[in-house]
């Protein structure tokens, strides 16, 4: 533990409206904590002053409407594997989430800390730039509503004020048919940080892709939609590797090589074109 | 009386394990204790030009040692005596300590630690072993003429293999606390496997005489080696903050210092050159074995030693030549961890194996069964085989319990069709246990077992529990050889100021040779208990060499090990080649060791070896940036998980070894070996890719592809 | 500055003076002198540290004091009954799943916490439930074997 404790201060916010008026470059929102923590053990958590949101009841809940289904910022990674309307409608957001360190970090970490966090090795929102997830972020001057595909702005960047929250993540609804893949290829088969992070999906008629969602983790600065592979799918399926690798930076790092990950990511993409020929 | 062998009886210490009651050195304070931090090189090689402590800081408040303050010989008593404990002017890898912290606040100390800064004159480091100019030890070993074979021999086969370095990861940090004055003396308790290794390292340190320095092992978290020599560095510093303080002292490593600052594996490189006829014998083997010793000398002429005996493996061959050594590189020194050499000359062998019988044009079974040694035969060290050895006999079991054979061809068959490819290989090996040569009769060690006042028994040994199950296995000798109750047989804490000196805890020792001084101490106690009702009563037992045992410390040749387990272990393999992964789905591990003392405890030792190996095998890469490991985290330093392993089987054989407790040999370290040469044999079985380095990572895998 | 921390530790209520950004792990370690649950890591990656809060498996070194107020929080030394071990405790000592013991007071957490939520697991539900608590020694075959016998009991 290489923080001096002393000099940290957590408070806990009494309500929302609490919150919004401490947060700012003072105060900053602790939820989870499953990544300040870390950072704070290793001696590397510069911000010393904390207000934590764990509590509030605005940010949690997931409701269920005609047209979406909205989470609150602080649903954590259990919450959502358990939740029947995600397991049968958006099945990879489950499925990262089970996939997202172990089951004490899941019981803690949430959507929202994970979104801010902003690291492109993350697991679940890859699957939240398949589902057109859209944002809610609230101040103490208003809210507003941002996709989540135009968030990330560059490596640890985002489109989020010193004083606002991320309250809460849309997904549209409407996906009957669509066929999901997700594949996170990590360190090992549980508790691992990915190398390549693939999160699909697509609508056939006819044999044909129709609609097709492509998003990757571990291979670009920000968790990233691949736009390009997604026409280059539906019009030149033959070479779609080619222009995924257009569409990626992948780099050296302490735990894979940039060629390792261009090459898996091909061929996950390969994987992901097969589910074509499966109906 | 039911008998105590073979039985698989409560651990004893396992109730305060199970409860949380157990104490470890974290667990264990003194009043007025102080926190110790240590203040380490940021590069891996240079001068020292000075300490700058920033301003911010009060200093006054804070102990501060360097290598000035310390009273007797800078150097850790080990082989030599020149690993500093704290570096003065020059240093030689990264993180080496140089200076030394106390405060009451731990925290507060973690403050001071920020603030400290090592001035230094960078010097290029050398990094590579083919760059070192200087050698800690080397051999040679030498049967037959090996140079007279290569011109008749129908194949000749060369291959070059590689480890990198391993990090043990046991789950408990190294840690000691220490109090210490001139006055008294140093006392320390601690995380460790060998108290007497720390006894005699303090006793140089401070200059004191033997009576004035005492040891105690508290509850150790896992050792695996790791906890064989680091100990004495640790107690040092914990023990010099002491004494300049007058306070107690505790310093607890926490993981990223534990993995940057600590020994590891040794990295090698094998090279073989191997002459085979054409009906597939073996006439000559020249091997060439090299480690990396790190920056100073430590353990490395020890591992060095079992990796050169082992190198050669448990095949016969008339005409052999090792030679081998272990160089000082730039990097933290490496050290002892389970196996300690053998790991990484046998995956070097086993997978040559292979490679010389598809030369051959055989099957790496049949390949084998031609050249596995047999009673009667020798070792490249010239040492015959005197026991039943039936190789052929394990390799068959292993293969019935893995099925094998049917796998190995429906594999090959339906690998076209799949982008998940299958394998199945093996690895034939032994281990030696005790120490080598020599080693036992210059250790001369020594067990008491002790009938007390309240008519129960206890066992008098140094001999540390890390988890493999000393306590109990030693006293369910005792009572066995007793006729005794297990349950009133318990083993005094092993504390140098009452245990006598039965030996470190490694080299697969403590069941083989120190139960046997149990068994003997013990026989001597009830004879002495039919003969005398005084209580305490006390008999002792000190090693002597099994008759006709010779070894030549010159030549390197003779009887190398009093005994050996052999083993055949068969890894089945999934690779995937979308991702390059493997994955292993089943492990057999079939072992002869003389006697199983307790069932559960055995298969627990060979169980946990395995994993390791499979570790070592495919996850436990240390990342090196100039010298110093950069991926020193658990979330960047891959150890396998519960959903990594598969079930590994495990089956034993048992041929009596006539000077082993009921006839045990040591297993400890055996089962580190098999793992990496049987999945790396498998992953080429199921994709042709012919990778010779272990991890084999998924990264290496598809750079070969 | 401290807080006051009001918890519920092994079904006793506690009151400890501390600041709100410790670590629960060295509140429980340190002020309750509970020593039970250890440090492995400081990272949540080896679940040495696990306690329940609220029936919950959570790496203690990774939950901030001011959140643990006002929770029910089980460690280690309340997983027996006084004397009387938990059967997951039982066949941990039968079927040798602890042998240097560090990793196995968070792993019986996990056990205890998994046998709660899914009373007769598979071997797979075992893996899975488990693969948050690193083991060192034992390769984890008998851990498994312990838990699936420890549920039939």
């Amino acid at each position: 533990m290489r923080s001096y404790v002393p000099a940290y201060d957590l408070i806990a916010a009494r309500n929302l409206e609490h919150a919004l008026s401490m947060i700012g470059d003072e105060w900053k929102p602790f939820a989870g904590g499953t990544d300040l923590m870390v950072l704070y053990e290793a001696g590397k958590l510069p911000h010393k002053k904390f207000i934590s949101i764990r509590a509030l009841p605005e940010l949690r809940g997931i409701a269920v409407a005609p047209d979406h289904v909205t989470l609150g910022a602080l649903t954590t990674y259990t919450e959502v594997q358990n939740h029947p309307v995600l397991r049968s409608e958006f099945p990879l957001l489950p499925r990262a989430a089970s996939e997202t360190g172990g089951i004490a970090t899941q019981n803690r970490g949430t959507l929202g800390g994970n979104i801010v966090n902003a690291s492109p090795a993350a697991d679940t929102p890859p699957t939240l730039l398949v589902y057109d997830a859209d944002l809610e972020l609230i101040s103490k001057s208003g809210s507003r509503w941002v996709p989540y595909a135009t968030f990330h702005t560059g490596y640890k960047q985002m489109d989020l004020r010193p004083d606002e929250l991320v309250a809460r993540i849309r997904l549209p609804r409407g996906r009957q048919g669509w066929a999901h893949y997700y594949r996170k290829v990590g360190t090992r088969r549980a508790q691992a940080i990915s190398k390549v992070c693939f999160a699909g999906a697509l609508r056939k008629e006819g044999g044909q892709i129709v609609d097709v969602r492509i998003a990757l983790g571990s291979v670009a600065p920000t968790v990233i939609r691949c736009y390009r592979t997604e026409v280059a799918l539906k019009q030149e399926p033959s070479v779609a590797d080619v222009t995924l690798a257009q569409e990626i930076a992948p780099i050296d790092d302490i735990r894979s090589s940039a060629v390792y990950r261009l090459r898996v990511a091909q061929n996950l993409l390969a994987e992901f074109q097969s589910l074509l020929s499966s109906s | 009386m039911q008998p105590q062998i073979g039985r698989s009886v409560p651990r004893k210490e396992g109730r305060d394990k199970v409860t949380g009651k157990a104490t470890y050195v974290d667990d264990f304070s003194l009043d007025g204790m102080l926190y110790g931090v240590t203040i380490r090189t940021p590069v891996a090689r240079g001068r020292i030009r000075g300490i700058t402590f920033a301003p911010h800081i009060r200093w006054e408040e804070f102990v501060i040692v360097t290598a000035k303050d310390i009273p007797g010989h800078n150097g850790v008593a080990l082989i030599d005596e020149e690993q500093p404990y704290l570096a003065e002017h020059v240093f030689h890898h990264a993180e080496e300590p140089v200076a030394l912290l106390a405060h009451p606040d731990k925290h507060l100390l973690e403050e001071a630690r920020r603030a400290v800064t090592v001035n230094v004159e960078p010097l290029p480091p050398v990094l590579k072993m083919e760059d070192a100019s200087r050698v800690f030890k080397s051999f040679l070993v030498q049967k037959g003429d090996v140079d007279s074979v290569w011109s008749g021999a129908d194949f000749v086969v060369e291959g070059e293999y590689s480890t990198g370095a391993q990090e043990q990861l046991y789950i408990e940090n190294n840690g000691m606390v220490a109090v210490a004055n001139a006055n008294d003396g140093v006392t320390v308790w601690g995380s460790m496997q060998c108290p007497y290794y720390v006894h005699k390292a303090l006793r140089r340190l401070f200059d004191l005489p033997d009576h004035k320095v005492r040891v105690v092992q508290l509850e150790t978290g896992g050792g695996f080696g790791g906890k064989e020599e680091y100990p004495s560095m640790i107690a040092g510093h914990a023990a010099l903050l002491a004494w300049k303080s007058g306070k107690p002292v505790k310093i607890m490593y926490d993981r990223a210092e534990d993995m940057v600052a600590t020994t590891k594996r040794h990295p090698s490189v094998t090279r073989h050159r191997t002459a085979v006829s054409k009906d597939g014998r073996l006439l000559g083997m020249e091997i060439d074995f090299a480690i990396d010793g790190g920056a100073y000398m430590t353990l490395s002429p020890v591992v060095l030693s079992r990796g050169t005996i082992h190198a050669a493996g448990p095949y016969y061959c008339p005409n052999v030549r090792v030679k081998s050594r272990a160089v000082a590189t730039n990097h933290p020194p490496h050290g002892a961890f389970r196996g300690f050499g053998a790991p990484q000359s046998i995956f070097a062998l086993e997978r040559h194996m292979n490679r010389v019988a598809e030369a051959v044009g055989l099957s790496p079974e049949e390949f084998r069964r031609r050249n596995f040694i047999r009673q009667g035969e020798t070792t490249a060290t010239g040492q015959t085989i005197n026991e039943e050895v039936d190789l052929s006999g394990l390799m068959e079991t292993a293969f019935r319990r893995s099925d094998y054979y049917v796998k190995r061809e429906r594999f090959s068959k339906t690998n076209n069709e799949t982008t998940s490819k299958k394998g199945i290989g093996f690895a034939a090996f032994m281990h030696g246990a005790g120490f080598t040569g020599s080693g036992e009769d210059y250790l001369k060690s020594m067990v008491g077992v002790e009938a007390t006042a309240d008519g129960r028994f206890r066992v008098l040994v140094s001999s540390t529990e890390i988890g493999q199950g000393t306590n109990t296995i030693l006293c369910q000798i005792a009572a066995e050889t007793l006729g005794a109750d297990y349950d009133a047989v318990e083993i005094a804490k092993p504390d140098t100021s009452s245990a006598p000196n039965s030996g470190p805890t490694v080299a697969s020792r403590t069941c083989m040779i120190v139960g046997k001084l149990v068994e003997s101490a013990a026989l001597g106690l009830k004879q002495m208990m039919a003969q005398s009702d005084a209580r305490p009563l006390r008999a002792f037992s000190q090693y002597t060499a099994p008759p006709g045992v010779r070894w030549d410390d010159e030549k390197y040749q003779g009887d190398a090990y009093g005994a050996y387990g052999w083993a055949v272990y068969v890894a089945e393999v999934t690779v995937d080649m979308l991702t390059w992964e493997t994955q292993v789905d089943d492990f057999v591990a079939v072992q002869e060791v003389g006697k199983v003392i307790h069932p559960v405890l055995a298969a627990g030792q060979i169980e946990g070896g395995v994993a390791q190996g499979i570790g070592f095998a495919l996850y436990e890469n240390v990342v090196w940036r100039d010298g110093r490991m950069a991926n020193n985290q658990m979330t960047n330093y891959i150890m396998p998980t519960a959903a990594d392993l598969p079930p590994i089987r495990v089956y034993f054989a048992e041929t009596p070894y006539a000077y082993g407790p009921s006839g045990a040999k040591g297993i400890g370290e055996l089962p580190m070996d098999g793992p990496a040469p049987a999945i790396l044999n498998a992953v080429e079985h199921a994709t042709g890719l012919r990778v010779d380095h272990a991890p084999l990572t998924p990264e290496l895998l598809c750079a070969s592809s | 500055m401290r807080i006051e921390l009001n918890c519920t530790v092994n079904g006793v209520a506690r009151t400890t003076q501390v600041y709100p950004m410790a670590r629960l792990l060295d509140v429980l370690r340190e002020k309750l002198r509970l020593t039970g649950t250890k440090e492995g890591c400081g990272e949540g990656e080896c679940g040495a540290c696990s306690v329940l809060i609220d029936g919950a498996l959570v790496n203690s070194c990774l939950l901030p004091a001011l959140q643990a107020e006002g929770a029910k929080i089980t460690t280690i030394e309340g997983v027996a009954a006084g004397e009387k071990l938990h059967a997951v405790q039982e066949a941990f000592l039968r079927y040798g799943g602890a042998q240097c013991g560090m990793c196995t007071p968070g792993m019986i957490l996990a056990a205890v916490n998994l046998l709660e939520r899914t009373p007769h697991p598979t071997e797979a539900e075992v893996r899975n439930g488990l693969a948050g608590n690193l083991c060192r020694c034992t390769g984890y075959t008998k851990i498994f074997e312990a838990v699936v016998k420890a549920c039939e009991s």
